[in-house]
C-alpha cells in the first residue's frame, strides 16, 4: 500500500485502525485527535483488514507480514509459526517431499520449476553433504516481494529452509542477499541469531562433526548462513549465484549438471527463491490440499505481486493464480499515477515483456504468460503511461543486459552491446529498415544461444516493445 | 632377433611403426572437443548407444554429444571447447538439436543419453552459428593475412566452417581493437585485441596446471583476459608453461617464434630432454629449424601439458657457445686445437692405451650421462667393460637415484618406481617425501594438483615449506617440516603408529610379504625408542602431527607415496627407501592403481642409464658382474671377457685419481666438477688425472679441466630413447642432423674401434636390438614397437608385449615382498658451533640442474642467480637482510650469495640451488654419502653464514684421503648393520663391501689394517677379515 505510506497502525480490541498516509506535519493534528485511541480524523482509514486492498487478496505467504513484529518468535509461533517444520519432523523426508509436490508449488524466482520434483532430485542423489540455498538477490526492477517478506516475517523463510533441509538430508543453508538490503540482511540475521538461541538451528559457527542439539531437541542438524552480494545482477541467476558464494566471479554455468545433482561446491543443492522456500511451512501446516486448491490451471498457490512504476496503488497483491493483469492494474492499482493513460505494463522484471492494453486481460498463470510470448517471472508489474519511449524502453533493455551481462556467453556479451548500437542508429534514422532487420536476426540469436535467461529473455522486451508499440516505417512512437 | 605378440603381428608392427616413425608431415591433433568420461574406478564404463546425424554409436556413459560426434566422424563448430579442458559452454557455436528437446542445447556441455537422436546441422542451426560468428568478427581484427595466427586460427577456421560472409554490425561499434599487446613473457606475446574471451586460457591455467594466475577482468562486453591485478604476464603468478598458449584458439597468445617465423611446416615427435617425467613433444619445425616445441596429447608421461623448460627453453641447442667440432690439447693450460673427428679419436685412443700400459687395465674409467639416450649409455658402458677391460663405469645417477635402485630391489625386486603417472588420478592420499614436484616435476606437479584438488588429501615431508604444502586449492593436510637428516626417524615413526594402531593390512602382508621379515621388522618399529613421542627430539616434528599423518596414510584408502632427492641425498638415503617401501608393504599399497612408492627422477634418462648397466656392479637389467651366467651371455655376445668383480664407482675414482691409481676418464654429457660435492676435491681428481675426455655440448666446468673434446649432439640431433621415472621407454627422434656431424653413439664405437674393441651398428635400432637381446626386462622393445605403440613400459617382453603400467600386480619381482628393518643411524654431517646451521640444496622451476642448458634460455629473466634461503630470525641473529651479500661457508669450503629471507625455511636451515657455477653451492657440500651406494649427502651439510664476502677466512681442512674414505666408507655401512638387530653385522658388512667394492679398494683397506696404519670400528675390521678369507 505504498500510496498510503507512511501508514500508522493502532491496535484495538476489533483490530488495527490505520492512518495514512501520515506526513510529520500531521502528527499533532493526530495526537489531538485522539490517534492512541483510534480517534477519528481525516487520515483515519478505518481497520487494516477491512481495507479493500486487503480485503481483495489471499495472504497465504504474507499472512503475518504486517501482523506481527518480526523480531519477535513467540508472536511468529502465536500466529502459526512452526507448525509446519514441527509437522514435516514427524514425518519422513520423502513424506515431506510428497507432500510439497502434491501442493503444486513451483519455483517463484521465474523458472516455475515444480518445487517437489527438485527436491526430490536431491533427496534422491546420494551425498554425504547437501545444500539448501535461498536466492534473496531480488533485483528485478519493480521487484520487492523479497525484501518485505525477510524484513516482515523472516522466521518464515528460515522454517522453509529448515524443512527443505529436512526433506533433503541437507546440513548447510546459505542466504543470498544482495547488499543493497540492509535491513532485509540485519532482520535475517537477527532472526538467525533467536533461531539459534531458541534451537530451532543448530549454531552456525558448530564445527561439523560436534555433536550439538539439533533442530527442535531432534538429531537433525541445520545450520544456516548469510552470504551477501557485491552489485551484480548476474548473480541472482541460480548458478552465477553459487559461483558468488564459492567465492568465484558471478558466471553463469552450463547445466547440465543440475544444481539439484551438482550444485554449491558441486554438492547436490536445492536452490530457490525466497517466496518458493516461504510457501512451504503453509503447506506443511495445512496440507498440500489446502495450497492446491487455491489457483489456476497448472499454476497451483499464489502469486506475490508486486505493483510498481507510474500506478495509482502500487505495493504487494497476494493472490490466488488466475487473476488478471487488468484487475491489477486498473482496479486495484487504479490506473496510472499521473492519471494519463495506461500504455504498458512490464511484467517480470527488466527481461519480461512489455504488455499493451489489449493484452491486460492475460491471468497471472505460468502457461499463459508463456503462451502469449511473456514472462510472469518473480510476479513484478512495472506501470508506465503513454509518455513513455518505446523504442527508448528497447534500447534500455538491451542497455541493461549490456550492463549486467556477467560476459561468459557470447550472444549476450557483445550481443547486448551490438543491440544497443543497433537501436541507436535505428533512433537516428540510419538504414532503419536494415537495421530492424538486423535487430531481429540479433534477437533471436540472443534468446536461442545465451546460457541463462539475461541474455535469453533480453530479446522479450525488446521485440514487444517494437511489436506492439513502435511503428516500423519512422521509428516514432504509436 | 624379432618378438612375437599376441595381438600385434611382426608386420603391423613394422608398418605401424614406419607410419609413425616419419611424421615428416605436420601432425594436427585431431581435438575431441570435450575430455573422455573421468577414470571409474569401478573399471570400464557402460556404453551409451546414440545417433548423430543418422550415424549410430556407441559411447561411453559421460560422453558429451560434442565427443561423441567427434567419435563418428562429425565435428561439430566449437571455439571454447577444446578435449583438454572440461566443458564450459560459453562460444555457442556447439548448438544442435536433439529430438524431444526444445531449443538448441549446447553439445559440449549436454551429455548423451541412450538413444539420443542428434542433429548438428539445420537451416537454423547454421543461421544461429552464422550469427554468433558475426558477433564475434564485429570485436576482432581483419588483419588474417599478416596475423602470426594465419593458418593456425581457430576463429578463421570456424568462420569459414558457418559461411561468414558479411559483418552487418559494422566496425564502427564499440571495440577492443586498440588494446596493447603484453610483450613481458619472454616466450610469448598476449595480444587481447585478438581475444575472443572463450577463457580457455584461463582454464587451462586452472585445470592443466593448477596455478590459477589468470583470470577474466571486468564483466559483459568489458570482459577481457588479465594475468593477476593489472599486472603483466610476466609480474604475475604465471609460470610460463605454455597451457595458455596451447589452449588459446586465436593469435591473442602466441608464441614468439612463430611471430618472428611463421607456421611450422613439418612436426617431429620427440621427447623432452629436460626432467624424469619424460614429455612427448612435438618439435613444429621449418626445414631444420624449430618454430615451436609443443606437447603431445597421446604423450604418456604428459598427455599434452608442459612447462616452462620442455615448452619454450630449448634454445640452448642453438646457442653460439656450442661447440660443434673435436679438440684436443696435450695439457690442461694448453689452448685447444680443433682437429678433425678421425684425428680426435686416434688421439684419445693413443692416450688411454698408453695410460693403461703404464698404470695398469683398470686404471681408466667412464662415466655415462643421465641426459643420454639409453642407447648412448649402453655402448659406453660396452665400451668401458670391452674395450677399457675393466668395470670402471658409472652414471650420474650415482649422485641422485642410487639408492633408489638399491632400495626398492632390496624390497620389490626391481629397481624401479611401481606406478605410472596416470596411476596417482586414483590416489586419495599422497604422501610426498623430500621432493618439489611444482619445481622439478613441473608436468607431474599439475597432475597431482589437479587430483588434489579433486579430493585427494596430501601429507607433505620436507625441511622446507614447499609451494604445494599451500597453493591455490591446494592444502597439506599434514606437514611435517623434519630436520634434515632425520627422515629414516621420521618414516620409523610413522611405522611406529601404523604397527602400535594396528593400522596394517594384514591380510596384504599375509599374502604378499615374507613373514619372519614382517615380524622382525613390526617388534623393531614397535619399540618405544620409535615412536614419534621419541624421535621428535631429532626430527622436530611434533609427535602429533607423525601420528595423524600415520593414521591419513593408512586408512585414507589408496595411499600413494611419491620421492625425490631429499629421501636419496642423505648418508641413510637406502636406508629411507627401504623405509618407505616398509610402510607401503604394511598398508597394502602396492600392485594397483592409485598406490605404490615412486621415485620422481631428476634428469630425462636416470632410469634409463641405470638400466643400462651403468654401474660398476651391474650388466644392463640390473644383474651382477659377478653372475657367470649373466656375464657369459654378454662375453658371447660381445666376443669379450668381462671382469666378475666391481670396478669403481665415482667418488671412488675421483679418491684413487688423487692417490694415483687412477689416471683417465671418459666423460660423456655431464659437468661432474659442478654437480659433485666438494669441489675442490673433485677439481683435485681431475686435476690429477693424466687424460679427460669429456663428450658434450658446452665447454663446461669439467672440459676446463679436459684434453680430449668430443662435440655432442643436443636431443634435438638424437635418434634412440630415453626411459623416464615410470619406466616409460619414449623415442626420441631427431628434428635435424647432427650438428657435429656424428651421433654420440657412433663416437664412442669409433673410440672402441680404435681401442680394439669394434662394435657395429648401422643405426641406433640395432642398438636398442642389442639391449633387447640381452635384457630380460627388455626382451619386446624395438623402435618399431615405440614407433608403432608411442611408448612402452618396461618389463616389457613376451610376458607383457605392450609393457607394464603398474608394477608387483598379484605378485612382487622377487617373489614376496620384503620388509628390512631401518634403524635410524643420524648422519656424521652435525652442526656444531663453527658451523650451527643445516644447509639442504634444491632446484628452482625456471632453471635445470648445472644449468647448462637453462641459463643458455631467456629462463635466466626469472633465476638470475642461486640465491641463499634464510630464516627471518637466523638472518637478523647475523644483521643479514633480503638481498644481502652473504658468504655461506662450511668445512670443505666457502662461497658468497645473495641472501632471500624467507620463512620457508624453518629456523637453523638454510637453502640454496645449484644452478650456476659461479656461486658454486657444491663448493660447501662434503664427501659424505649414503652408506649403501655412495649417493652424496648434498642435503645435510653443517655452514655458517655470515654477512658481506668473507670468503677468504674460511678455513678448510685438511682434504681427506683415499684411504681416509675407505675407513669412512666401511666404518658408515658396519654401524648401519650393527644397528640392525635382526643381522650379523660382521657378514653383513662383509657382504654389502664384496659385493660393491673394487677389488683393490678391499685389498688396500685390508692392508691398511693389517699394518696397522688405520683404526676401524672392530665389526668392519671383522669385516674385511672374513672378506679376506674367503677370497
Amino acid at each position: 500500500m505504498l500510496w498510503l505510506e507512511p501508514l500508522v497502525e493502532v491496535s484495538t480490541p476489533d483490530g488495527r485502525v490505520a492512518y495514512g498516509p501520515v506526513a510529520v506535519d500531521d502528527v499533532p493534528g493526530l495526537i489531538a485527535a485522539g490517534l492512541t485511541v483510534a480517534g477519528d480524523h481525516p487520515l483515519r482509514l478505518g481497520l487494516t483488514q477491512a481495507l479493500p486492498w486487503m480485503i481483495a487478496q489471499q495472504r497465504v505467504t504474507y499472512a503475518r507480514v504486517g501482523v506481527i513484529d518480526p523480531r519477535d518468535a513467540d508472536d511468529y509461533e502465536a500466529h502459526g509459526g512452526m507448525v509446519g517444520l514441527r509437522a514435516a519432523l514427524a514425518m519422513q523426508p520423502a513424506d515431506v517431499v510428497t507432500e510439497i509436490t502434491d501442493s503444486g508449488l513451483r519455483g517463484r524466482g521465474g523458472a516455475a520449476f515444480p518445487t517437489g520434483i527438485k527436491l526430490r532430485t536431491v533427496l534422491d542423489t546420494p551425498s554425504a553433504q547437501k545444500y539448501i540455498v535461498c536466492n534473496a538477490d531480488e533485483g528485478d526492477s519493480g521487484s520487492f516481494a523479497d525484501r518485505m517478506l525477510m524484513e516482515g516475517d523472516p522466521f518464515l523463510l528460515i522454517e522453509g529452509m529448515i524443512i527443505a533441509g529436512w526433506a533433503t538430508g541437507a546440513s548447510d543453508g546459505f542466504i543470498y542477499i544482495r547488499s543493497e538490503y540492509p535491513d532485509a540482511i540485519e532482520a535475517i540475521r537477527a532472526a538467525l541469531a533467536t533461531c539459534e538461541a531458541r534451537g530451532w538451528l543448530t549454531g552456525a559457527g558448530t564445527e561439523r562433526g560436534v555433536i550439538e542439539k539439533g533442530v527442535l531437541g531432534s538429531d537433525f542438524q541445520f545450520r544456516l548462513h548469510v552470504r551477501v552480494g557485491a552489485g551484480a545482477y548476474i548473480c541472482g541467476e541460480e548458478t552465477a549465484l553459487m559461483e558468488s558464494i564459492e567465492g568465484k566471479r558471478g558466471i553463469v554455468r552450463a547445466k547440465p549438471p543440475l544444481p539439484a545433482i551438482e550444485g554449491l561446491w558441486g554438492k547436490p543443492t536445492v536452490i530457490n527463491n525466497v517466496l518458493s522456500l516461504a510457501a512451504i511451512p503453509t503447506i506443511l501446516a495445512d496440507g498440500a490440499a489446502a495450497y492446491a486448491a487455491l489457483g489456476h490451471g497448472r499454476s497451483r498457490g499464489t502469486q506475490v505481486v508486486q505493483v510498481a512504476g507510474n500506478v495509482a496503488r502500487g505495493g504487494i497483491f497476494e493472490a490466488a493464480f488466475g487473476i488478471t493483469v487488468r484487475e491489477l492494474v486498473e482496479q486495484f492499482g487504479g490506473g496510472s499515477a499521473s492519471g494519463r493513460p495506461v500504455r504498458a505494463v512490464q511484467v517480470g522484471g527488466p527481461l519480461g515483456a512489455y504488455l499493451a492494453p489489449d493484452q491486460f486481460d492475460l491471468a497471472i498463470d505460468y502457461e499463459a504468460f508463456a503462451e502469449a510470448g511473456a514472462l510472469l517471472g518473480h510476479g513484478s508489474m512495472v506501470v508506465f503511461d503513454d509518455t513513455v519511449d518505446m523504442l527508448g524502453m528497447a534500447r534500455f533493455a538491451m542497455e541493461f543486459c549490456a550492463i549486467e551481462s556477467c560476459g561468459k556467453c557470447t550472444p549476450c556479451r557483445i550481443g547486448s552491446t551490438r543491440g544497443v548500437e543497433l537501436i541507436d542508429r535505428i533512433i537516428a534514422g540510419d538504414r532503419r529498415d536494415e537495421n530492424m532487420a538486423v535487430l531481429m536476426d540479433l534477437c533471436e540469436v540472443m534468446a536461442d544461444t545465451s546460457m541463462c535467461a539475461m541474455g535469453g529473455f533480453t530479446p522479450l522486451p525488446v521485440r514487444s516493445a517494437i511489436a506492439h508499440f513502435v511503428d516500423s516505417p519512422t521509428g516514432a512512437n504509436v | 632377433m624379432t618378438i612375437s605378440l599376441s595381438f600385434f603381428g611382426d608386420e603391423a608392427i613394422r608398418e605401424l611403426g614406419a607410419q609413425h616413425a616419419l611424421h615428416e608431415h605436420h601432425i594436427r591433433e585431431h581435438d575431441m572437443g570435450t575430455p573422455a568420461p573421468n577414470r571409474s574406478r569401478e573399471g570400464a564404463a557402460a556404453t551409451v548407444p546414440v545417433t548423430i546425424d543418422g550415424r549410430e554409436v556407441l559411447v561411453e556413459e559421460g560422453t558429451s554429444v560434442m565427443r561423441a560426434a567427434a567419435i563418428c566422424g562429425v565435428d561439430v563448430p566449437k571455439l571454447c571447447a577444446t578435449d583438454s579442458l572440461d566443458p564450459f559452454g560459453s562460444c555457442r557455436l556447439c548448438i544442435v538439436e536433439i529430438d524431444g528437446r526444445k531449443g538448441t542445447p549446447a553439445s559440449c556441455t549436454t551429455p548423451v543419453t541412450p538413444g539420443m537422436q542428434v542433429t548438428t546441422q539445420t537451416p537454423k542451426l547454421e543461421r544461429l552459428r552464422r550469427g554468433v560468428m558475426e558477433l564475434y568478427i564485429s570485436d576482432h581484427p581483419l588483419d588474417c593475412l599478416t596475423c602470426a595466427a594465419n593458418g593456425d586460427c581457430e576463429l578463421q577456421d570456424m568462420a569459414g566452417a558457418v559461411g561468414l560472409r558479411d559483418v552487418r554490425y559494422g566496425y564502427a561499434g564499440d571495440n577492443h581493437l586498440v588494446m596493447e599487446k603484453d610483450t613481458s613473457n619472454p616466450y610469448f606475446t598476449f595480444d587481447s585485441s585478438k581475444c575472443i574471451v572463450c577463457s580457455r586460457c584461463v582454464r587451462a591455467c586452472e585445470q592443466v596446471q593448477g596455478t590459477f594466475a589468470l583470470t577474466i577482468e571486468g564483466r559483459g562486453f568489458g570482459s577481457r583476459v588479465a594475468a593477476g591485478f593489472n599486472g603483466s604476464f610476466f609480474d604475475s603468478e604465471c609460470v610460463s608453461c605454455g597451457a595458455c598458449v596451447q589452449a588459446c584458439p586465436t593469435a591473442t597468445l602466441t608464441e614468439n617464434t612463430v611471430i618472428e617465423m611463421g607456421q611450422p611446416r613439418r612436426t617431429v615427435l620427440t621427447t623432452c630432454a629436460y626432467c624424469g617425467v619424460g614429455c612427448t613433444f612435438k618439435a613444429e619445425m621449418q626445414g631444420e629449424t624449430v618454430v615451436r616445441m609443443t606437447p603431445y596429447k597421446d604423450g604418456g608421461a604428459n598427455e599434452g601439458h608442459s612447462c616452462v623448460k620442455g615448452r619454450f627453453a630449448w634454445g640452448y641447442a642453438s646457442h653460439p657457445d656450442r661447440v660443434l667440432e673435436p679438440m684436443i690439447r696435450e695439457k690442461i693450460t694448453d689452448p685447444w686445437t680443433t682437429v678433425s673427428w678421425d684425428e680426435a679419436i686416434a688421439y684419445a685412443a693413443t692416450k688411454l692405451k698408453d695410460i693403461q700400459a703404464r698404470h695398469g687395465q683398470g686404471s681408466i674409467g667412464g662415466i655415462t650421462s643421465s641426459r643420454c639416450t639409453n642407447e648412448e649409455v649402453f655402448v659406453v658402458q660396452k665400451m668401458v667393460r670391452t674395450a677399457f677391460g675393466n668395470n670402471n663405469v658409472d652414471t650420474c645417477a650415482r649422485v641422485c637415484h642410487s639408492p633408489t635402485g638399491f632400495g626398492l630391489s632390496q624390497a620389490f625386486g626391481t629397481s624401479a618406481g611401481t606406478q605410472d603417472f596416470k596411476s596417482v588420478e586414483l590416489a586419495d592420499v599422497i604422501l610426498l617425501i623430500g621432493a618439489n614436484p611444482t619445481d622439478a616435476h613441473p608436468v607431474f606437479a599439475s597432475r597431482m594438483k589437479k587430483r588434489l584438488r579433486d579430493g585427494a588429501q596430501l601429507i607433505v615431508v620436507d625441511p622446507r615449506r614447499i609451494d604445494l604444502v599451500r597453493t591455490p586449492h591446494v592444502q597439506a593436510t599434514n606437514f611435517l617440516q623434519l630436520r634434515p637428516g632425520t627422515n629414516v626417524a621420521v618414516v620409523n615413526a610413522m611405522a611406529h603408529v601404523i604397527v602400535t594402531e594396528d593400522l596394517v593390512d594384514h591380510r596384504f602382508v599375509q599374502e604378499r610379504c615374507e613373514p619372519v621379515e614382517f615380524s622382525q621388522w613390526a617388534a623393531f618399529v614397535s619399540q618405544p625408542e620409535n615412536s614419534p613421542e621419541t624421535l621428535e627430539q631429532y626430527t622436530g616434528v611434533p609427535a602429533a602431527e607423525v601420528r595423524a599423518a600415520a593414521r591419513l596414510y593408512a586408512t585414507a584408502g589408496n595411499g600413494a607415496i611419491y620421492y625425490g632427492l631429499g629421501v636419496t641425498e642423505h648418508s641413510q638415503g637406502s636406508t629411507m627407501v627401504m623405509g618407505m617401501a616398509n610402510l607401503a608393504l604394511a598398508t597394502g599399497n602396492l600392485g594397483r592403481d592409485g598406490v605404490g612408492v615412486n621415485p620422481l627422477r631428476g634428469q630425462n634418462n636416470v632410469q634409463g642409464s641405470c638400466d643400462m648397466g651403468s654401474f660398476p656392479h651391474e650388466l644392463p637389467g640390473y644383474r651382477h658382474v659377478s653372475d657367470t651366467t649373466t656375464r657369459e651371455t654378454f662375453e658371447a655376445f660381445w666376443g669379450h671377457t668381462i671382469r666378475a668383480e666391481p670396478g669403481l664407482r665415482i667418488p671412488n675414482m675421483f679418491d684413487a685419481a688423487i692417490d694415483g691409481h687412477f689416471k683417465g676418464l671418459f666423460v660423456q654429457g655431464e659437468d661432474i666438477a659442478q654437480s659433485d660435492p666438494n669441489t675442490v676435491h673433485v677439481m683435485h681428481a681431475l686435476t690429477s688425472l693424466e687424460l679427460v675426455i669429456v663428450q658434450d655440448l658446452f665447454i663446461n666446468e669439467t672440459a676446463k679441466v679436459a684434453h680430449v673434446f668430443f662435440p655432442g649432439t643436443s636431443f634435438l640431433e638424437k635418434d634412440g630413447t630415453f626411459t623416464n621415472a615410470e619406466r616409460r621407454i619414449n623415442r626420441v627422434r631427431p628434428a635435424m642432423r647432427p650438428r657435429n656431424g656424428k651421433q654420440e653413439w657412433q663416437v664412442v664405437t669409433e673410440l672402441s674401434a680404435a681401442l680394439g674393441a669394434p662394435m657395429h651398428y648401422d643405426n641406433a635400432a640395432q642398438i636398442m636390438d642389442e639391449i633387447a637381446a640381452l635384457t630380460p626386462t627388455f626382451a619386446g622393445v624395438s623402435f618399431a614397437k615405440l614407433d608403432a605403440l608411442g611408448s612402452v613400459q618396461w618389463p616389457c617382453n613376451e610376458e607383457h608385449p605392450l609393457g607394464t603400467p603398474i608394477m608387483h600386480e598379484g605378485t612382487f619381482v622377487r617373489g614376496l615382498g620384503r620388509f628390512t628393518p631401518t634403524p635410524y643411524v643420524p648422519t656424521d654431517e652435525k652442526s656444531t658451533r663453527r658451523f650451527p646451521l643445516l644447509l639442504t640444496t634444491g632446484r628452482i622451476l625456471s632453471q635445470y640442474n648445472v644449468g647448462a642448458q637453462t641459463r643458455r634460455t631467456h629462463n635466466v629473466q626469472w633465476h638470475q642467480e642461486d640465491l641463499l634461503e634464510i630464516n627471518p630470525h637466523d638472518a637478523e641473529e647475523r644483521g643479514i637482510q633480503d638481498g644481502d651479500e652473504v658468504t655461506l661457508a662450511s668445512r670443505v669450503g666457502a662461497t658468497t650469495l645473495h641472501a632471500l629471507v624467507s620463512d620457508r625455511m624453518a629456523q637453523g636451515v638454510v637453502f640454496t640451488t645449484f644452478h650456476y657455477p659461479v656461486s658454486g653451492a657444491n663448493v660447501i657440500t662434503t664427501e659424505h654419502s649414503d652408506w649403501a651406494t655412495n649417493c652424496p649427502e648434498y642435503k645435510v651439510t653443517a655452514v655458517q653464514v655470515s654477512p658481506g664476502h668473507s670468503a677468504a677466512t674460511v678455513e678448510i681442512d685438511h682434504p681427506e684421503h683415499r684411504l681416509g674414505a675407505l675407513v669412512r666408507m666401511a666404518n658408515q655401512i658396519a654401524r648401519q648393520m650393527v644397528a640392525d638387530p635382526n643381522v650379523d653385522a660382521v657378514s653383513a658388512t662383509a657382504v654389502h663391501i664384496g659385493k660393491f667394492w673394487e677389488a683393490d679398494m678391499r685389498t688396500d683397506l685390508t692392508a691398511a689394517i693389517e699394518g696397522g696404519t688405520v683404526t676401524l670400528d672392530d665389526v668392519a675390521i671383522k669385516s674385511m677379515a672374513r672378506l679376506a678369507v674367503s677370497a
